[in-house]
C-alpha cells in the first residue's frame, strides 16, 4: 500500500521528514493568512471578541494542548498514578 | 406508505433465542440479517404510540413510542449491532452473540419505551446482558470486574426504581415525558440516568469495565449503555441548567485521564466519558440546535467510537498486549487496522469531511448562539484533547514510536470479517462527514446549520494543526508510564478490600485465639492425663490384657466375618444412592456466575417477549 510505503520513507529518511515539516509550516501560515482574509471580507460570523483576531484558533489550539498535557501529568503524578499492583 | 410495527428489539431477542439451535450458515444469516431487518422496520413505521399494553385498568405500558428522537437512536443502535455482528462473526461461541443481541435489543426497548415500567425492565436487562460480555472475557480478573460492574448498575437501577416509585406516587402516572427539574422523585431518576451516562463521580464503572470486556463485545458496550442514557436525558431533562457545567466537566475529566492512561482500551473508555460530556452539556442547554447537536453527536459517536474500539481490540487480539508501553511500530504489520483506525481518529477529532466535524461543531455552535463563551471555549479545548489522544497519542505509541520485534511475536492484520466490520464503520463515519444532510434530516428538529463554511473549516484545521505541533513538541512528556491511575472506583474497591481484610485478619485472628484457648485448657491437660494413664496402662494392665487378647482375637475374627458381609452391605447401599442424587443436583448448580446471570436474562427476555407478543 502506497500510504504505508510513504510513511516508511518519511520515518526512515530525515530529508523527507524535513519536507513534511516544511509543508505543514506553510500550511499553517496559509491557514492564518486565509483566516485574516476571511475576517476582512466578513465571511466569518464573529460572535465573541476574540473571533476578530486572525489565527486565534491556532493560538488557542496550541495553548489548549500545552495546558492539557502539563496539567494532566501534574494531577496524575501528584494524586492519581499508582503502581500497577496497587489493588492486588 | 406501509405502516408496519414490529419491535426491532423483539427481533433481536428472537435472534438470540434461535442462535444455538440452527446450523452454521443460518447463524451467519441471523447475525447479519436481523440487524438489517430491524433497521428496515424502523424505516417503515409511522410516528405515534405502538404496542400499548393496558396495565391494571389505569396505566399503560408503551413499548413503541415512535417519534424523530427515538427513531434516530433506533437507527444507530441497529447499525451498530450490524457492525458488531460483522466484527464478531469469526467468534464461535454462541453465547457472546446472544448476549450482544439481548443487550442491543434491550437498548432498543429502552429507547422506544414510553413509560417508566418498560424503561426500568429494559434498563435492568441491559445491565445484566452487558455484564455477560465482561464475564465471557478470558482475562484473569474478568469475574471480579464483572461483579463490580453489576453491583454499580444494580445500585443505579435501584436509584432509578426508587425515583420512579416516588414520582409515580406523586403524579399518578407512569408515562415517561419531560420531568420537572426538582423534587426527590425526579432527582433520583436523574441520578439513575447520570450513572448510566457515566457522569463523574458515577463514571468509574466505565473505564473499569469496558477494557475488560471480550475482544468483540466492546463494540456493543461502547455504543449502547451511555447513549441510551443520553437519550433518556434528552427526553426527560432537556434544558436542565445543572447539566451544562456537569457535561463540560465530564468532557475535561475524560481528557485528563486519557493523558495519563497506559491501557489502550481504557484510554478510549475515558474518551467516551469526554464525548458523552458534550451530549450531556447539550442536553442541559436544551435549545433546538443543542438537542440536535446532542443527538447527531450520539449518532456519530457510536460509529467512530466503535471503530476506534475495534481497532484497538484487533491490536490486542493479534499482539496479546494491551499497554502502550509494550506496543509500538505496528503500522507495517497491521496496515489496514492502522488506516481504518485513523479514519475513526479523524472522525472523533472533528476533521472536516468526517462525522465528528458535523456533529461536534453543532454542539459548540449551539453554545455560541446561546452566548455561553465558557462552554464553547472549554468544549473546544476538550476537542483539542480528543485529537491529542485518540488521533495522535494512541496511534503514535501503538503504530510507530519503536520497532516491533516481528521475530518475538508475529503480527498481521486481524481476520477479514473484523476488517470488514471496521470498514463498515469507517464508511459510515466518512459518509456522514461528506453528506451531513443524510443525518441532519433525521434529527428531532428542523436543522438550520451549515457545518461547511469557510470560517468553520479554517478554524478547525488551525486547532488541529497546532494541536499536532504541541504534541510533537511535548512528545517526551507524553511517553506512557507503566502505572495505573486511580478513579472514584477507589472508594468501593477499597471498601471491598476492607471487608476482605476484616474476614482475613480479625475474624481469622479470633478463630486462632479460640483454638489456642481450647488447646491450652482442654487438649494439653488431657494429653498430660493420658500420659499418666499410659504409664499405668503399660505396667499394670497390659499383662492382663495380653492374656485376654488372644481370646478376644478369636472372637473378633468371627464378628468380622459377620460385619463385612451383613452390616457393611446395607450401609454401603445408603451412601452410594445419596452420592448419585447429589451428582445429579450438582449439574444444575454450576457455581458459575455467568450461568446464573444468563438464566436471569433469559427470564427477563422471556417476559419481554411474552408481553411484546401479547400486544
Amino acid at each position: 500500500m502506497w500510504i504505508i510505503k510513504y510513511l516508511e520513507k518519511i520515518i526512515e529518511n530525515p530529508e523527507e521528514m524535513a519536507k513534511v515539516k516544511k509543508f505543514f509550516l506553510y500550511f499553517g501560515g496559509g491557514l492564518i493568512l486565509l483566516d485574516a482574509v476571511l475576517i476582512f471580507l466578513h465571511m466569518t460570523h464573529p460572535h465573541f471578541l476574540w473571533d476578530w483576531i486572525p489565527g486565534f484558533s491556532s493560538l488557542y489550539g496550541f495553548i489548549s494542548t500545552y495546558l492539557i498535557i502539563v496539567i494532566s501529568k501534574w494531577i496524575g503524578h501528584t494524586f492519581l498514578m499508582k503502581s500497577e499492583d496497587y489493588y492486588d | 406508505m406501509i405502516d408496519l410495527w414490529i419491535h426491532p428489539g423483539l427481533l433481536f431477542f428472537l435472534a438470540a433465542a434461535a442462535l444455538p439451535f440452527v446450523k452454521e450458515t443460518w447463524k451467519v444469516a441471523i447475525k447479519l440479517g436481523v440487524p438489517v431487518l430491524g433497521f428496515l422496520t424502523l424505516l417503515l413505521v409511522s410516528h405515534g404510540d405502538h404496542g400499548v399494553l393496558p396495565l391494571m385498568g389505569q396505566q399503560e405500558m408503551v413499548f413503541g413510542r415512535i417519534d424523530k428522537l427515538s427513531l434516530v437512536f433506533g437507527y444507530v443502535i441497529t447499525i451498530a449491532t450490524l457492525i458488531g455482528m460483522v466484527f464478531s462473526l469469526h467468534v464461535k461461541k454462541n453465547h457472546e452473540h446472544m448476549a450482544g443481541f439481548v443487550y442491543a435489543g434491550s437498548a432498543l426497548g429502552t429507547v422506544f419505551a414510553g413509560d417508566f415500567l418498560t424503561i426500568f425492565l429494559f434498563w435492568e436487562a441491559m445491565a445484566f446482558s452487558s455484564a455477560l460480555l465482561i464475564f465471557y472475557a478470558q482475562w484473569r480478573n474478568a469475574a471480579e470486574v464483572g461483579m463490580r460492574y453489576l453491583y454499580v448498575h444494580i445500585f443505579g437501577g435501584l436509584l432509578l426504581l426508587a425515583g420512579i416509585f416516588i414520582y409515580v406516587a406523586d403524579t399518578g402516572s407512569i408515562a415517561f415525558n419531560a420531568l420537572p427539574h426538582e423534587g426527590l422523585g425526579p432527582m433520583l431518576i436523574l441520578a439513575g440516568f447520570l450513572l448510566n451516562a457515566a457522569v463523574p463521580p458515577f463514571s468509574a464503572w466505565l473505564p473499569d469495565a469496558y477494557p475488560e470486556s471480550t475482544i468483540t463485545g466492546v463494540v456493543f458496550m461502547s455504543a449502547l449503555t451511555t447513549k441510551t442514557a443520553v437519550y433518556v436525558l434528552l427526553r426527560g431533562f432537556s434544558g436542565m441548567e445543572f447539566l451544562v457545567p456537569l457535561g463540560v466537566f465530564m468532557a475535561l475529566y475524560g481528557v485528563v485521564y486519557a493523558v495519563i492512561e497506559n491501557d489502550i482500551r481504557r484510554l478510549l473508555a475515558y474518551h467516551i466519558i469526554s464525548q458523552v460530556g458534550y451530549m450531556v452539556a447539550a442536553a442541559g442547554m436544551g435549545s433546538e440546535m443543542a438537542v440536535n447537536g446532542a443527538t447527531s453527536h450520539a449518532f456519530a459517536h457510536i460509529l467512530y467510537k466503535g471503530l476506534l474500539m475495534m481497532g484497538m481490540s484487533s491490536v490486542i487480539l493479534m499482539t496479546g498486549k494491551r499497554k502502550l508501553t509494550e506496543l509500538g511500530g505496528l503500522y507495517k504489520y497491521m496496515p489496514w487496522t492502522f488506516m481504518l483506525y485513523m479514519v475513526g481518529g479523524f472522525a472523533i477529532s472533528g476533521f472536516p469531511f468526517f462525522s465528528g466535524f458535523v456533529s461536534k461543531s453543532m454542539v459548540i455552535s449551539a453554545a455560541i448562539d446561546l452566548d455561553r463563551p465558557w462552554v464553547s471555549m472549554l468544549l473546544t479545548l476538550a476537542s483539542a484533547g480528543t485529537f491529542l489522544h485518540t488521533g495522535l497519542k494512541l496511534p503514535y505509541y501503538v503504530f510507530f514510536w519503536k520497532d516491533w520485534d516481528q521475530k518475538k511475536i508475529e503480527v498481521k492484520d486481524p481476520p477479514k470479517n473484523m476488517l470488514w466490520g471496521m470498514g463498515l464503520a469507517a464508511f459510515a463515519c466518512t459518509f456522514i462527514g461528506v453528506v451531513p444532510g443524510a443525518l441532519y434530516q433525521a434529527l428531532p428538529f428542523e436543522v438550520d446549520y451549515h457545518p461547511y463554511t469557510w470560517g468553520h473549516v479554517v478554524g478547525a484545521y488551525q486547532i488541529l494543526l497546532l494541536t499536532a505541533v504541541g504534541f510533537f513538541m511535548l512528545l517526551k512528556k507524553l511517553d506512557p508510564e507503566e502505572l495505573i491511575s486511580l478513579d472514584t472506583d477507589w472508594s468501593y474497591r477499597k471498601a471491598i478490600r476492607g471487608f476482605n481484610w476484616f474476614i482475613k485478619k480479625p475474624v481469622v485472628a479470633y478463630e486462632n485465639y479460640v483454638t489456642e484457648v481450647y488447646k491450652r485448657l482442654i487438649i494439653e491437660p488431657a494429653k498430660k492425663l493420658s500420659r499418666i494413664g499410659w504409664t499405668i496402662d503399660t505396667w499394670v494392665f497390659d499383662g492382663l490384657v495380653n492374656a485376654s487378647g488372644w481370646a478376644t482375637l478369636l472372637e473378633s475374627k468371627i464378628s468380622e466375618m459377620f460385619d463385612m458381609h451383613v452390616i457393611d452391605g446395607a450401609l454401603n447401599k445408603v451412601p452410594s444412592s445419596i452420592a448419585k442424587s447429589a451428582k445429579r443436583l450438582r449439574k444444575l448448580q454450576t457455581g458459575r456466575t455467568q450461568n446464573y446471570i444468563m438464566a436471569m436474562v433469559c427470564g427477563l427476555v422471556l417476559f419481554a417477549i411474552v408481553s411484546l407478543i401479547y400486544y
